[in-house]
């Protein structure tokens, strides 16, 4: 299998101005050094809870939003110094999808201008069979005709759902982005839509990062993942070898809470920002040494970890 | 009747919309025992939050309650005047609502929104409201109360804001706690603490409580009952341990197998066909019928009626 993106000690922080009045600032590192490799035709999950930056991986991967520093490879191609044209003609082959069908579609346009319209401007298309396209495609996604001429308030949050992957699919891309694809689906909705996934990778052997809170859905959709932890990869591997042999504490607790038949006492913390383990307030196996410095990610390419006392006894 | 805390019985809710009349709630029927948790399941439209919003009679026009009961330590709430029901809301009912973000009013004082309901509903002077607080905010797990007392909402987490409103939630000793998805704006961390914290109030408290989710996994390990909502209407209700040992309607099957379980070696989920219908266009017969695998000739034409199979189970289906 060869590597189709790889993504090296990416960068990316925010200036956020400590009280409206003041000129103070201060710097939240979203991504901090990430560094992954995906390969071609297969699933990668990116776990992490809200802020802990796995969206703006996402945004800067596919240079939504420019890195502040580190390096993109796609298809051995430095995103970082690509002119504006040669990276929208690149576009076509790298494709995302928004959690959220109601604000990421143009409630202006029918379906088959939504779907139309990266054919079109890539030109995969001429106008005469741009229907007969866009019909095809609405069979993958396992909608029927009469949704061409829809708009989206006409539609179901899966319905609309099923839009946005039809689009990023229409330009026939190498790389499919999902950010939190189904989170703000229906329950019976959301199998659907992973089904849906698992038929066009296996139908256009297509690469998918996919972005989730989610423990089980990642499981179940992903052949690697990577768990984020503010900014930084705690733990990652083959989603198998992550899962049942769990080594960071933040897998770990993340894994237990979604098996756990009752509910365990969970302590109240408040963690601000400090030397060391970003983890460090948190943890339950904490030594002296992480207050000092903060773990890299060691290990195999089947599982990685940081921390700095995972194996050590208690 | 005694031992039920709060009584429903044919509740009927719907929206005037021009000349449409869309009913959301259609016959509803449910009880919760007293110091137990009813978890009441359905997806977006189910329902559920206006089954919640019909108790507080808290429905938002064009929306009405139509007919119904809904009796409450023996008194119809349906039959109160406003300010009998204000004496009740916030006091013996307290309420949890979805968004700790937005449930909060951002420019007063943390402590001023807990005191707030307790002058509204006890009459206490400001002083002795202080203390009160003082001593919720450390209830709901604040190590710092005094510190809090004086914050603004934006100052808080999520999760902490969420302990805020079980805070205001439980200040005056409600009977009822009725939480319409507390859970899930938060990250599964911030999930678990909130969950053990409403297990804790519950026992220590003697309350009990309307537990409403679209997460089955979080009922599993939560709840005493459960109903499931589809389209306004109730299709079954169980204990909690019996439903998941043995789901009976078709449409609780089918979301048992579509949540995402931790088992390997499955290369699709099962999932129940087609999608959630429109309150305005539902269906003839039973509501669940087009996407029903079982569904026979009579589901199509006639609903079915709410059936009491004993064991405290009901179910809405011709199959039964």
């Amino acid at each position: 299998m060869d590597t189709l993106l790889s993504v090296l000690e990416l960068k990316k922080t925010y200036e956020v101005k400590k009280s409206i009045f003041s000129s103070k600032k201060d710097i939240i590192r979203a991504v901090d050094s990430i560094s992954l490799e995906l390969q071609r035709g297969s699933t990668l999950g990116i776990v992490g809870e809200s802020g802990s930056g796995k969206s703006t991986l996402a945004r800067c991967i596919l240079f939504l939003e420019r890195p502040d520093g580190g390096k993109v490879f796609f298809e051995n191609k430095d995103l970082m110094t690509l002119k504006k044209n040669e990276m929208r003609t690149l576009r076509k082959d790298m494709q995302i999808i928004f959690q959220d069908p109601y604000s990421s579609l143009n409630p202006r346009k029918r379906v088959l201008e939504t779907i139309g319209e990266p054919l079109l401007f890539h030109g995969y298309s001429k106008k005469d069979d741009l229907i007969s396209k866009v019909k095809d495609i609405l069979k993958d996604i396992g909608l029927n005709e009469d949704f061409l001429n829809k708009y989206p308030h006409e539609m179901s949050g899966g319905q609309r759902q099923r839009v946005a992957i039809g689009r990023a699919i229409a330009t026939n891309p190498k790389l499919i982005v999902a950010d939190e694809p189904v989170s703000s689906l229906d329950v019976s909705i959301q199998a659907q839509i992973v089904n849906l996934f698992l038929d066009i990778k296996e139908k256009r052997k297509i690469s998918i990062i996919f972005v989730s809170h989610d423990l089980n859905i990642v499981r179940f959709i992903s052949d690697e993942i990577i768990v984020i932890y503010k900014g930084k990869v705690v733990e990652s591997g083959k989603t198998e070898e992550v899962f049942y042999n769990p080594l960071h504490p933040y897998t770990k607790m993340l894994i237990e809470s979604v098996k756990a038949d009752f509910i365990k006492k969970e302590p109240i913390l408040n963690d601000n920002q400090h030397e060391g383990c970003a983890y460090y307030p948190r943890c339950n196996i904490k030594r002296e040494i992480c207050k000092k410095g903060s773990p890299s990610l060691t290990g195999d390419k089947i599982h990685k970890v940081a921390c700095f006392v995972f194996n050590q006894p208690f | 009747m005694e031992g039920y805390i709060i009584e429903i019985s044919n509740l009927y809710t719907s929206f005037f919309i021009d000349t449409q009349v869309i009913p959301v709630i259609n016959d509803l029927n449910l009880r919760i025992k007293k110091g137990k948790v009813l978890g009441l399941i359905g997806e977006s439209g189910s329902g559920k939050t206006m089954t919640a919003l019909s108790i507080l009679r808290l429905v938002p026009s064009p929306g009405k309650i139509i007919s119904g009961r809904v009796c409450f330590e023996g008194k119809d709430l349906l039959s109160l005047t406003n300010r009998e029901m204000e004496s009740i809301r916030g006091n013996r009912i307290g309420m949890i609502f979805q968004e700790p973000m937005t449930a909060l009013n951002p420019v007063i004082r943390v402590g001023e929104q807990i005191s707030e309901t307790l002058i509204t509903h006890k009459g206490l002077s400001k002083k002795e409201v202080r203390e009160i607080s003082l001593e919720l905010l450390k209830k709901v797990g604040f190590e710092d109360p005094g510190k809090r007392y004086i914050q603004y909402p934006h100052q808080l987490s999520g999760g902490q804001r969420q302990r805020v409103l079980i805070a205001i939630a439980i200040s005056c000793n409600p009977s009822l706690l009725i939480a319409d998805e507390p859970t899930t704006a938060l990250d599964v961390a911030t999930e678990a603490q909130i969950l053990s914290l409403l297990k804790e109030l519950i026992e220590t408290q003697n309350m009990s409580m309307l537990f409403i989710t679209h997460n089955l996994n979080i009922m599993k390990r939560f709840g005493d009952h459960i109903g499931i909502m589809y389209a306004g209407r109730l299709l079954e209700m169980a204990p909690v341990v019996d439903f998941f040992n043995e789901p009976l309607h078709p449409y609780s099957k089918g979301l048992i197998d579509s949540i995402f379980t931790l088992r390997p070696n499955e290369k699709r989920l099962k999932v129940i066909p087609g999608f959630v219908p429109r309150l305005s266009e539902l269906p003839e017969g039973c509501k669940f019928h087009p996407r029903c695998n079982y569904a026979m000739d009579i589901c199509k034409k006639d609903e079915p009626p709410m059936q009491d199979l004993g064991n405290e189970r009901w179910i809405r289906c011709y199959l039964f």
